[in-house]
């Protein structure tokens, strides 16, 4: 009995982790290419899911499709702020620009609440997808989906980052921008794009997140977010393998507190371990190696 | 801010004429601004001086209130936040008796006006909803729609000695002042007559409990809940709880509940919540057992999910499908009025204002400013009886109504009286 609940902690912790590796990615490579922590990236997730269920409920639009125009929604939210609230701030302290960002995060949740309400709203079939039976454990495929997607997700942004020009441009900009500057990259651009494929990440973790719980609301994005960061800072933040490994970990640790400890006290015995973590690596688990840096 | 400091600037200051000339340029800047702020404040005056000559005199007042008698009913509720929908309902269910009270003849040559207000289940909300309803001239109150809004405000009721009736707000604390009743149950009480009712009806030997342990409402139903449970033999296999910053993810909940063997999962938590787990928990092979909160379930889900609320019992006195006369009447007056069907929420706030008007009859007040008017209608609620849609009901000297329990369960998306 104690490994099949193991194996369904297993489950439901990489399940978690994937959303938020996913929701990490974006904090992470903000923050090594902007120097800035996007504190509104977690309402990102919420955008994407609330747009999905209202196109889907009030435009009867069509699930699948709705999943991409909420990719492409957030991809505009997400250049269009950095445009229009991080870009004068370029040169700025980064404290102002901390501040900024938590403003825009205010503003995202309380301007869905004006245009879609503050209620929970019940997030739509999308696929209807069986269940999946091994052995006495039943597999929801819903959560083998997000697992898939995630990872290959994960596989393009490193193939991205790592075998494309713009990624080449991406990580000189994050190792000195100056000197990327010099060498006649496009910062302003190369800024936008990451903004875009953080936001497009986000969308994607908020339809699995909306999958997953059921219920989407104007706050939905902040608990996903604040984890989020916090896996991005535990792997190292700045670091794209460190959040990977820091959104898994962290998914994971909270799946098995919750199963084998205390499900009320989880969040206080994570965020524990994660501080226990910092004190010995304050860089975070990966953070050390600068030349990873995007 | 900035006008209003030039505002005080103005008033402590004038310039004389022999300096004026060596105004420099930044003087004049500032002076411009003086001269906005003695602007605003101008308007300002203005405003105020229209606004005092608007309000009726003493004697205007009085030749209208002689035209027709109001007793005003004041409350308050969510209409907008996470528990708009209990808000609404008691809105609604309160509007209608009005109306129908009004159109029978009204109460001791008395109409009624129910004057209601968004206090967005929020306590400091709810205590300036209170004042405005005091501004406005209530006479009776209908307390607040839920229990953690109304703690702080019935310390104001408590202080101005209105007669208080609470459609909902189930917290013991709540009818803590003599002058404080209530038409729902308390929250011991609805654990103790689950338990009673699941045990007397034999719906399942051994339940599991799912509540929400940073709630002063489920945790108050749990315990006594696991209280009376024990007494009635039923079997407690498991307990799980959540808390307000965990309530998204509730696989690890429902795996423990699936592997404990339980037949029935007590719910003492609101609709919200609930929709999440039938929603998370859909292959649970269980019954799931709610409380009041549960009330709004269906509407949570949404149409597409709403083959999810089959088969969920709730406790509760009030079931819209009942053949009962009274309760035909009033689902029929609410839905021509609001075209929906009225939930438990409807039914207490027009229980309570039923209650209101069967104490102002036994009270035999006959004007508004009668003396001792409120602790008249006080010391008359302890000798009615109302039979309402949600019950019969008497009350004792503690606030606390007198009525029995059922439960029902949802079947095609409606209450139906729970039969076996």
């Amino acid at each position: 009995m104690a490994s099949l609940a193991f194996v369904i902690a297993m489950i439901n912790g990489i399940n978690l982790g994937s959303i938020y590796a996913l929701i990490a990615l974006g904090y992470t490579m903000v923050y090594g290419i902007a120097k800035m922590l996007n504190f509104a990236h977690g309402d990102v997730i919420m955008a994407g899911a609330l747009s999905i269920v209202v196109l889907v409920q009030q435009f009867h639009v069509h699930p699948v499709l709705s999943i991409l125009i909420s990719v492409i929604l957030c991809v505009a939210l997400g250049v269009l702020t950095e445009k229009i609230a991080y870009k004068p701030l370029r040169n700025s302290s980064s404290l102002s620009v901390l501040i900024t960002a938590i403003g825009v995060s205010y503003l995202m949740q309380n301007l869905a609440q004006i245009l879609f309400g503050s209620s929970l709203r019940s997030f739509p079939k999308v696929f209807h997808w069986p269940s999946m039976i091994l052995g006495s454990v039943e597999l929801k495929m819903d959560r083998v989906m997000t697992i898939a997607v995630t990872f290959l997700l994960m596989f393009l942004v490193l193939l991205f980052v790592y075998r494309t020009k713009i990624g080449l441009a991406m990580r000189a900009v994050a190792q000195d921008r100056e000197a990327a500057m010099l060498m006649g990259v496009p910062m302003d651009r190369i800024i936008s794009i990451t903004f875009a494929i953080g936001a497009a990440l986000a969308a994607v973790a908020g339809f699995f997140f909306g999958v997953a719980y059921g219920f989407v609301g104007p706050y939905s994005g902040s608990m996903p977010g604040i984890k989020a960061f916090t896996a991005a800072v535990f792997g190292g933040i700045g670091s794209i393998p460190g959040a990977i490994l820091g959104g898994f970990l962290l998914g994971l640790a909270e799946s098995m507190v919750k199963t084998f400890v205390s499900s009320e006290l989880s969040d206080a015995i994570v965020f524990g371990l994660l501080i226990v973590v910092l004190l010995i690596k304050p860089t975070g688990l990966l953070g050390k190696e600068i030349r990873d840096k995007v | 801010m900035p006008h209003q400091s030039g505002t005080v600037f103005l008033l402590n200051f004038t310039v004389p004429g022999t300096v004026k000339d060596k105004l420099t340029k930044e003087w004049v800047s500032k002076m411009r601004f003086v001269k906005k702020g003695a602007f605003i404040t101008m308007m300002l005056l203005v405003a105020m001086v229209l606004s005092a000559c608007n309000q009726p005199t003493p004697a205007a007042k009085n030749v209208e209130t002689k035209k027709d008698v109001v007793l005003k009913i004041g409350g308050s509720g969510p209409l907008t936040g996470a528990a708009a929908s209990y808000g609404t309902s008691v809105k609604q269910g309160a509007q209608v008796a009005v109306e129908e009270i009004n159109t029978n003849g009204g109460v001791q040559g008395m109409k009624l006006e129910l004057l209601f207000e968004d206090d967005a289940a929020d306590p400091a909300l709810a205590v300036s909803a209170y004042a405005r309803l005091v501004d406005k001239g209530m006479h009776v109150s209908m307390g607040t729609t839920t229990s953690g809004a109304g703690m702080a405000m019935t310390e104001e009721v408590n202080k101005d000695g209105f007669l208080m009736v609470t459609p909902s707000a189930s917290q013991k604390e709540i009818t803590r002042f003599d002058n404080c009743f209530r038409v729902c149950f308390t929250d011991p009480d609805q654990g103790t007559y689950a338990a009673d009712f699941i045990a007397d009806h034999e719906v399942a030997k051994k339940v599991a409990v799912l509540y929400d342990k940073s709630s002063d409402y489920s945790t108050g139903i749990r315990d006594s809940f696991v209280e009376q449970a024990a007494q009635r033999g039923l079997e407690v296999v498991s307990e799980q709880a959540f808390t307000s910053q965990s309530n998204t993810d509730f696989a690890v909940q429902i795996q423990a509940i699936a592997n404990s063997g339980a037949e029935l999962v007590f719910l003492p938590i609101y609709y919200q919540e609930a929709a999440m787990i039938l929603k998370q928990g859909s292959t649970l092979d269980v019954t799931f057992f709610g409380v009041d909160g549960m009330d709004g379930v269906i509407t949570q889900l949404g149409a597409e999910y709403a083959d999810l609320a089959e088969g969920v019992m709730l406790l509760t006195p009030f079931a819209a499908d009942s053949t009962d006369e009274k309760t035909v009447h009033f689902v029929k007056l609410y839905q021509t009025a609001y075209q929906s069907t009225p939930d438990q929420f409807a039914a207490d706030a027009y229980d309570a204002v039923y209650t209101i008007t069967a104490a102002v009859k036994a009270s035999g007040v006959k004007s508004l400013d009668e003396k001792d008017f409120n602790a008249k209608l006080v010391a008359a609620m302890t000798e009615i009886t109302v039979e309402g849609v949600t019950g019969t009901m008497t009350w004792s000297k503690e606030g606390e109504p007198a009525k029995s329990a059922t439960a029902v369960v949802i079947e095609n998306g409606k209450y139906v009286a729970y039969k076996k």
